[in-house]
């Protein structure tokens, strides 16, 4: 039921693991069906350095999270933000209709990071001035 | 690569003296039972000889047979075959929160046609509690329907007890032994049983056909109409090669059933006790009133899903009570009604053994396991703090 890539993501997930430089961290859950994802970002002059994942999920909830950390790492910020769980369910060939939630969980999780960093660099500079 | 078939709660493997007999009755004596000619007459004799059988079975005379296309058919015509024909003593049936959804989505189907139904709920092992069941028993009750045992957790019912208290109150006793049925002894006068769904393939017999036991004299209505096949009780020409196979499965299962008990059991106790070595890991279900062939266990941290297709890259076919198996995403009810939380019943896994396993496949799971467990833990938030 799951394509090559999503077995391939599965089975060898890309950037697991916790980020020690992290500076953006976020989790999301999914009401669905209760799966927990957490990504660790470490952005430096509006750009992703580095990131890491980790999910507690099906098979297409773990293809997904290591999915989109390969799809963002070295983008801009505005180029993070634009990439959407569409993008990530078709870069991976495919999701069976009832896993497409699952895609969703790993995009918001970046930009749930994503928003919480230039929240958190607004309120420095409010600070700073 | 090696593979490894620990599902046999939700399929078995047809025996091959099973599928010999079929054959027989697919390619040589194909005649309709209803047809007064030598073929029908020779299908006639077979499909009478597998009511005997099945009936030996479970202690159930010949006549009390009714062959169904399968267990949920069988469940079905029990449930609304006894609430349509009791209208005008009663509209209340009693069942439980963790039965089968045959039996579950037909009693909610009876609901909106006006039926008021009681689910009881389980303790933690999934037992239901027979007092509760007498404390729920109404003027307006007509049907009390549990399971002899669970699918999922194998927890077996305290059936007898059940059955003494519906025979003391006058209220017809249905259980769903689909997953009991050859595996557990049961007989329906010691039992006090009225009405009884089993099912071919899961006995390593064909799929396809059922059985609901119908103790003499019990009012029910037909939900299938048509010829006057099975005394009336339910139309259409009989699945023959379904109904020899089943009978043949039937025959060997009362024959093996104390060996096949015993050896189920070796295998059930050893791989629970290797299963229990992973740190984290719970037994659900009882630990002795249980299915000879059930092994369920919930692995903290991890997702069951993701368990299954690590064990299935391995020939290892399991299943699990997580939400992200299920069509619904909804995790397992049974779990559920069993007070176990939601993140625990999301790493559940079965393993259901049959006759056709053996040490060896026992081994195999307790070797590569614990790899699986470890490589999902530590992509999991959950398992961090450790
Ligand atoms: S995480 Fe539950 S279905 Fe994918």
């Amino acid at each position: 039921m799951y394509s090559e890539k999503v077995m391939d993501h599965f089975m060898n997930p890309r950037n697991v693991g916790e980020l020690d430089t992290a500076n953006a961290v976020a989790e999301v859950g999914n009401p669905v069906c209760g799966d927990v994802m957490k990504m660790y970002l470490e952005i430096k002059d509006g750009r992703i350095r580095d990131i890491r994942f980790k999910t507690f999920g099906c098979g297409a909830a773990i293809a997904t999270s290591s999915m989109v950390t390969e799809m963002v790492k070295g983008k801009t910020i505005d180029e993070a933000l634009a990439i959407t769980n569409r993008a990530v369910a078709e870069a991976l060939g495919g999701l069976p209709g009832n896993k497409l939630h699952c895609s969703n969980l790993a995009a918001d999780a970046v930009h749930k990071a994503i928003h919480e960093y230039l929240l958190k660099l607004k309120e420095e500079e409010k600070q700073a001035v | 690569m090696r593979k490894i078939y620990l599902d046999n709660a939700a399929t078995t493997r047809v025996r091959p003296e099973v599928a010999e007999v079929m054959m027989t009755h697919l390619v040589e004596k194909y005649g309709n039972p209803s047809s007064v000619h030598s073929f029908g007459r020779e299908a006639r004799v077979a499909v009478e000889e597998a009511r005997g059988q099945v009936a030996a079975l479970i202690g159930a005379k010949p006549e009390e047979i009714i062959f169904t296309s399968g267990g949920t058919e069988a469940d079905n015509l029990a449930l609304k075959g006894v609430a349509r024909a009791n209208r005008s003593k009663g509209n209340h049936i009693i069942t439980t929160r963790i039965e089968h959804h045959a039996i579950l989505h037909t009693a909610e189907a009876l609901e909106k046609e006006g039926l008021e139904v009681t689910y009881l709920p389980v303790d933690q092992y999934g037992l239901v509690d027979p007092e509760e069941v007498r404390r729920s028993i109404k003027a307006s009750t007509i049907l009390i329907s549990v399971m002899a045992a669970n699918n999922e957790v194998g927890t077996v019912q305290p059936i007898r007890e059940i059955g003494v208290i519906a025979r003391e109150k006058g209220v017809y006793f249905h259980t769903d032994a689909v997953q009991a049925v050859g595996n557990i002894p049961i007989d329906v006068n010691a039992d006090h049983i009225d009405l009884l769904s089993l099912s071919g393939h899961k006995i390593y017999g064909p799929k396809g056909v059922g059985v609901l036991y119908i103790r003499r004299g019990t009012r029910i209505q037909p939900i299938v109409h048509g010829g006057a096949h099975e005394r009336n009780k339910r139309a259409g020409t009989e699945n023959v090669p379904g109904i020899v196979g089943l009978s043949k499965a039937a025959e060997l299962a009362r024959i093996e059933l104390k060996e096949h008990m015993d050896y189920l059991k070796g295998l059930r106790d050893r791989l629970i006790s290797g299963l229990l070595s992973i740190e984290d890991v719970q037994l659900n279900g009882h630990p002795e009133r249980r299915l000879p062939g059930n092994v369920n266990v919930s692995v903290r941290y991890v997702e069951g899903e993701a368990m299954l297709l690590s064990l299935d890259l391995k020939g290892i076919a399991a299943s699990s009570g997580s939400a992200c198996t299920s069509g619904s995403l909804e995790p397992s009810h049974v779990l559920l009604a069993m007070g176990i939380p939601h993140e625990v019943a999301h790493g559940s896994l079965r393993f259901s053994l049959g006759k056709f396993n053996t040490q060896e496949d026992v081994d195999y799971v307790l070797e590569v396991l614990p790899e699986i467990v470890q490589r999902l833990r530590s992509m999991s938030p959950f398992a961090a703090a450790r």
